[in-house]
């Protein structure tokens, strides 16, 4: 067991890792960081996308002691300062973005890192984007359009529930 | 997963003298190795993270070589190669999804031999060396079937040169669950003559179709391989393809990519 750390949204912590604690498992154990979800084993699903050093990684895929000295942002990270949901987050709910949540941190994520690299994507490129996460509940369409929304397009909006 | 040590070396030196070390193991960007390890199937003494070596890292264009440093990520690739060798840059640039692409490395990937992995396609069909921390071998002789490569136990992949073709292009089925190739076949025009590299159809994993070759090095357009099958002994079967629909793809995805640099 060694101590480990790192900065997380801006704060420099440590926690006790072994070799082959996951990233995840660190933020979500020994963090108490649970907005991070895992929902695979197999590094397919998405859910447990934060971003190290800039960009978006599966946590689930990555051990802890790489990521040691790095800056990490996870879902904790992507409000505003003052507690409200920040613009990607406000989209998902404005446009139904969600349906039981699970997958919504990684998508979120890789939403963020997206319009950091393409900041008024197509339809298409955010489908594309896509390919590493995935929804059982939505379908997709409302996701899409919530970056759509996030990135300035103009979205019809859905049906008010 | 089972229990293990994690060292992080900063030079090669220092990456080889660990890796000397009894039961270790080389640890890229993870992105087969996390997975393999999670499902116990490899249970090594001591992983060393190849992640902080710098001298591993980098895409360097001399001449007409592109030389890529084997802890290379498939998105610095991506991004990096996309002006001297945009075939190469592509192929790269659709290897998996966006997370995967920022761990994953190219390395990693050569050293995994997956029989359905894309980067064998490019090294194979571009003629590539594979550079390692004792030696330099040609593609022609690295790859040596499923999961099986000329490394030898504590060799690591440090570099890959891959020679500049007149024109490449990578062509992809793509298996719809894992979005990994169902059938992949990688062209480059050279001034000497055009390679064929096909990945994920046969039980031997990555290899060169002799015949779409010759074809194509005498006249290159699809209808010089219009008439041409590959058969299907030894091609791959499983639940997402037959033998005779994989050999079938291979002519397909060969004429696809063809028109598309013709
Ligand atoms: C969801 C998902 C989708 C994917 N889709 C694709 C796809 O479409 N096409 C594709 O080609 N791949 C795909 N991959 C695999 C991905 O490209 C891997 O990154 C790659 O196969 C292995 O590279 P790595 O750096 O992650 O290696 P690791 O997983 O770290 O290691 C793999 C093996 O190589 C060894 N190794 C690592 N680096 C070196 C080195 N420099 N020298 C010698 N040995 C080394 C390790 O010991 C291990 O045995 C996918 C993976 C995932 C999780
Ligand atoms: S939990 Fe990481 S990809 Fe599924
Ligand atoms: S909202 Fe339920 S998995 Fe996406």
């Amino acid at each position: 067991m060694t101590t480990i750390s790192m900065r997380v949204n801006g704060k420099d912590v440590s926690a006790a890792a072994e070799g082959n604690t996951l990233l995840v498992n660190f933020l979500r154990e020994g963090l108490r960081l649970t907005g991070t979800h895992v929902g695979c084993d197999t590094s397919q699903c998405g859910a447990c996308v934060v971003h190290v050093d800039g960009v978006a990684v599966k946590s689930c895929t990555m051990f802890a002691a790489d990521a040691e000295g790095a800056e990490i942002t996870t879902i904790e990270g992507m409000a505003n300062p003052d507690g409200s949901l920040g613009t990607i987050q406000q989209a998902f709910r404005d446009y139904h973005g969600l349906q039981c949540g699970f997958c919504t941190p990684g998508m979120v994520m890789i939403a963020a890192d997206l319009l950091k690299n393409n900041p008024d994507p197509s339809e298409q490129e955010i489908r594309d984007y896509l390919e590493g996460n995935i929804c059982r509940c939505t379908g997709y369409h409302n996701i899409v359009k919530a970056i759509q929304a996030a990135a300035g397009q103009n979205v019809p909006s859905v049906a008010a529930g | 997963m089972y229990a293990f040590d994690f060292v992080k070396p900063t030079s090669i030196d220092e990456a080889i003298q660990a890796l000397s070390e009894g039961e270790a193991q080389a640890l890229g960007g993870g992105q087969t190795l996390i997975p393999t390890l999670k499902a116990r199937l490899a249970d090594p003494g001591t992983l060393v993270s190849l992640a902080h070596i710098a001298d591993l890292k980098y895409v360097r264009v001399n001449g007409d070589v592109i030389e890529i440093g084997g802890g290379t990520t498939h998105a610095t690739v991506a991004a990096q190669a996309a002006e001297a060798y945009p075939g190469l840059a592509d192929l790269a640039g659709r290897i998996g999804d966006p997370s995967v692409r920022n761990r994953g490395t190219i390395g990693g990937s050569l050293a995994n031999n997956d029989p359905s992995a894309c980067y064998p396609a490019a090294a194979l069909g571009s003629g590539a060396t594979i550079v390692t921390n004792t030696r330099e071998i040609a593609a022609d002789d690295y790859f040596q079937g499923m999961f099986t490569t000329a490394l030898e136990e504590g060799e690591i992949v440090t570099a890959v040169r891959f020679p500049i073709p007149q024109a490449a292009h990578y062509e992809k089925m793509a298996q719809p669950a894992s979005r990994f190739p169902l059938v992949a076949v990688f062209v480059a025009k050279y001034a000497d003559g055009v390679r064929v590299a096909v990945t994920g159809a046969s039980n031997n994993g990555v290899f060169r179709w002799a015949e779409a070759e010759q074809a194509l090095s005498s006249n290159f357009s699809a209808g010089a391989i219009e008439g041409l099958r590959h058969s299907a002994e030894d091609m791959i079967a499983d639940i997402h393809g037959t033998a005779a629909y994989r050999a079938h793809l291979i002519g397909v995805m060969t004429r696809r990519a063809v028109e598309k640099l013709t």
